[in-house]
């Protein structure tokens, strides 16, 4: 029994990184029905940039900084301005396929630039242990699921709670409309993938500690993400959420009482269960096409 | 006529001094990217550091060292496409890859072209099948996990063991041989977790070692796995003592892992913290070289170079297809070449035979605490 709470834990804490990322995989599906596949190493790239502003000299919380900003212009402006506006003309496959295009690009770029191997890299939660009803739960796993939950409902609560957030939901469900009405929607469009690139650069920042920073690492994250943007629902912020919380616990139960030969397998599993008895996703929206 | 003659002396000089010039060429096929690339950086800077040092003093015979490095990608797919490029080169002698499972798939298409492969894999199984090409730079699981096994048992008194091993030919073949040896010795494996190469995430199978509650942990998977179950360990408070092979106390496994590595102890066939005189040269000249402390790994691709070296000067000339004759039984002395670092023996099989040590991560540092001897 302690040992399922310890696996519960663990696997929130990891289901909360696949979280965020799911999430990007929802808002920019949302506003610019663009599936992004490079955001796997849109998660990898930050920890990278944190540590070469650290090799010239930076403390720790100026790295941070300093990655999260240079994400945002790099995966989330630069990623918008040069990549997606000049392909979403020729449709979604061909930009599908340029993200896929831009995944080995950045792979092989920090694998040139930077390393092959895998490099350390600090955390920003304090190693050891606390007391929660009798057991001994790392800090860190805490510190992980607090920073990523705290990110998410700031999230929502923007897309819910404010004017902002208002016309991001607007822009995104009827961009004509909202146009109309006078909502910028290419400004709000733009805001999605800025914030799509804070939520990257902080789940890299958090989980880099543990899966080390290496060039490949946006592989398996990437996928995972993916899995469960899709199982919680593509359309839906929440879906991703609870996607993401939900691989991660399964993956981690699966390891520990089906098989850890098996444990990839059983998220691809749940995943066509998934996809055959409710294609919109758990919590997702069934979405109506005219032909 | 007079003029023919000289037109024909000229030529026949210039032969000669093209064939006194002519490379040795060696073709290296490594683990440059993928899972594996800590293993085949070191193992190629160990390679090019060797071949420098040799030319500098004048080559093999009078004639340079020439590698051509190729990167397997960490695939035994691409490992084997690599080898079989190289050799169609028509190499001296093939270098490498590192992984076990590329050893594995490779070492039938060097031993068909008669060429010997000198490489860096430890899984028992690949020296036992009669190839006559097939060379170790570093010892055989069959002769790593038993002196591992008594060290769980004499010395660690631990009487359940947990065994983690990586789902390759490597992380197997090392199983294998370690759950028969404690099985032998009479402790008992409590948990007995397969891993996958490349794993990041570690939780349930430390939340699985937890539940057994073992006197011992026994960790074998690659460098970079390693440093994450150790992180693992550390954060779910794992107490039990760990013991690993070389590949749970490198280098590189210390400075990922951190703090983490504090207190696991591991066998180990070559460390650069041994307390022998070449090792802490070659550390230094390494070090200097690369600005980074090399792994057991490094090690490994230096010797290989002065293995050559060795057998091709006992040969007295650079016959390819009789080296691999040569080197079988062939003891190198460390007092006659110092690149080889220790006095080595290679057996009929191409394993190795040389000291090894007992090491335990201090505050960062590998810590020697005992040199065990050669085996004969």
């Amino acid at each position: 029994m302690s040992n399922l709470f310890d696996l519960l834990v663990a696997g929130l804490a990891t289901g909360a990184i696949y979280a965020l990322v799911a999430v990007g995989f929802t808002l920019l599906w949302q506003t610019s029905q663009t599936i992004n596949f490079a955001q796997g190493e849109f998660v990898m790239l930050p920890a990278f940039l944190m540590l070469a502003a650290m090799h010239v000299g930076a403390p720790f919380w100026l790295a941070i900084i300093l990655g999260i900003l240079l994400s945002m212009i790099l995966l989330g402006l630069a990623f918008k301005l040069l990549l997606v506006d000049p392909m979403m003309r020729h449709g979604v496959l061909p930009l599908a396929i340029a993200t896929m295009a831009l995944a080995i690009g950045l792979k092989e770029a920090v694998k040139q630039f930077f390393s092959a191997e895998a490099s350390p890299f600090p955390s920003i939660v304090p190693t050891g242990d606390i007391s929660i009803l009798g057991h001994a739960v790392s800090l860190q796993s805490i510190g992980v699921l607090v920073v990523a939950i705290l990110a998410v409902l700031g999230l929502t609560t923007l897309l819910n709670r404010t004017s902002l957030g208002h016309q991001m939901q607007a822009a995104a469900q009827n961009p004509t409309v909202a146009r109309i009405i006078g909502v910028p929607v290419e400004r709000m469009i733009l805001l999605t993938f800025l914030i799509n690139a804070f939520l990257v650069a902080l789940a890299s920042l958090l989980i880099t500690p543990i899966y080390l920073a290496k060039f490949s690492s946006g592989e398996v994250l990437g996928q995972a993400a993916f899995i469960a943007a899709i199982v919680g629902g593509f359309n839906q912020v929440r879906g991703a959420i609870a996607g993401g919380l939900l691989i991660g616990v399964l993956d981690n139960l699966a390891a520990a009482y089906v098989s850890t030969q098996y444990r990839a397998a059983v998220p691809m599993i749940f995943l066509i269960a998934v996809i055959l008895f409710r294609p919109q996703g758990l919590l997702g929206r069934a979405e109506e096409r005219t032909v | 006529m007079k003029s023919t003659l000289l037109v024909g002396a000229l030529l026949t000089a210039m032969t000669a001094t093209s064939a006194f010039a002519q490379a040795i060429k060696l073709a290296d096929v490594a683990e440059l990217s993928g899972g594996g690339a800590t293993v085949g950086t070191n193992w190629k800077n160990g390679i090019d550091l060797a071949i420098e040092e040799i030319n500098a003093k004048g080559g093999v015979l009078g004639r340079k060292l020439e590698v051509t490095h190729a990167d397997s990608q960490s695939n035994p797919g691409v490992a084997r496409a690599q080898v079989q490029k190289a050799l169609d080169a028509e190499p001296y002698v093939l270098l490498g890859p590192g992984y076990s499972g590329s050893v594995k798939v490779t070492a039938p298409l060097a031993a068909e072209a008669g060429i010997a492969q000198i490489m860096g894999g430890e899984a028992a199984e690949l020296t036992q099948g009669g190839n006559k090409f097939l060379f170790r730079t570093s010892f055989g699981q069959q002769s790593s996990m038993p002196k591992v096994a008594k060290y769980i048992h004499d010395e660690m008194k631990a009487k359940t063991v947990a065994v983690v091993w990586v789902n390759n030919d490597f992380g197997r073949g090392g199983r294998d041989v370690m759950v028969k040896e404690l099985d032998r010795l009479g402790s008992k494996v409590v948990a007995d977790l397969s891993t996958e190469a490349g794993q990041a995430d570690f939780a349930a199978d430390v939340g699985k070692i937890k539940a057994a509650n073992p006197d011992a942990v026994f960790v074998y998977l690659n460098e970079e796995e390693s440093a994450r179950i150790l992180k693992e360990l550390k954060r779910q408070g794992v107490t039990a003592p760990l013991m690993g092979e070389t590949t749970l106390i490198g280098q590189k496994v210390i400075e990922l892992a951190g703090d983490a590595a504090n207190g696991a102890r591991g066998h180990v066939g070559l460390t650069t913290d041994a307390p022998v005189d070449l090792i802490k040269a070659f550390r230094e000249k390494f070090s200097k070289k690369y600005n980074y402390v090399p792994d057991h790994n490094g090690l490994k691709g230096y010797l290989a170079v002065y293995m050559v070296k060795a057998t091709t000067e006992k040969m007295g000339k650079v016959d390819p297809k009789k080296f691999a004759d040569t080197l079988h039984g062939l003891t190198i002395k460390a007092a006659d070449e110092p690149g080889i670092l220790m006095d080595v023996t290679f057996s009929d099989t191409g394993d190795i035979d040389r000291q090894s040590f007992l090491v335990e991560v201090v505050e960062g540092k590998q810590v020697v605490k005992q040199v065990l001897p050669k085996v004969k």
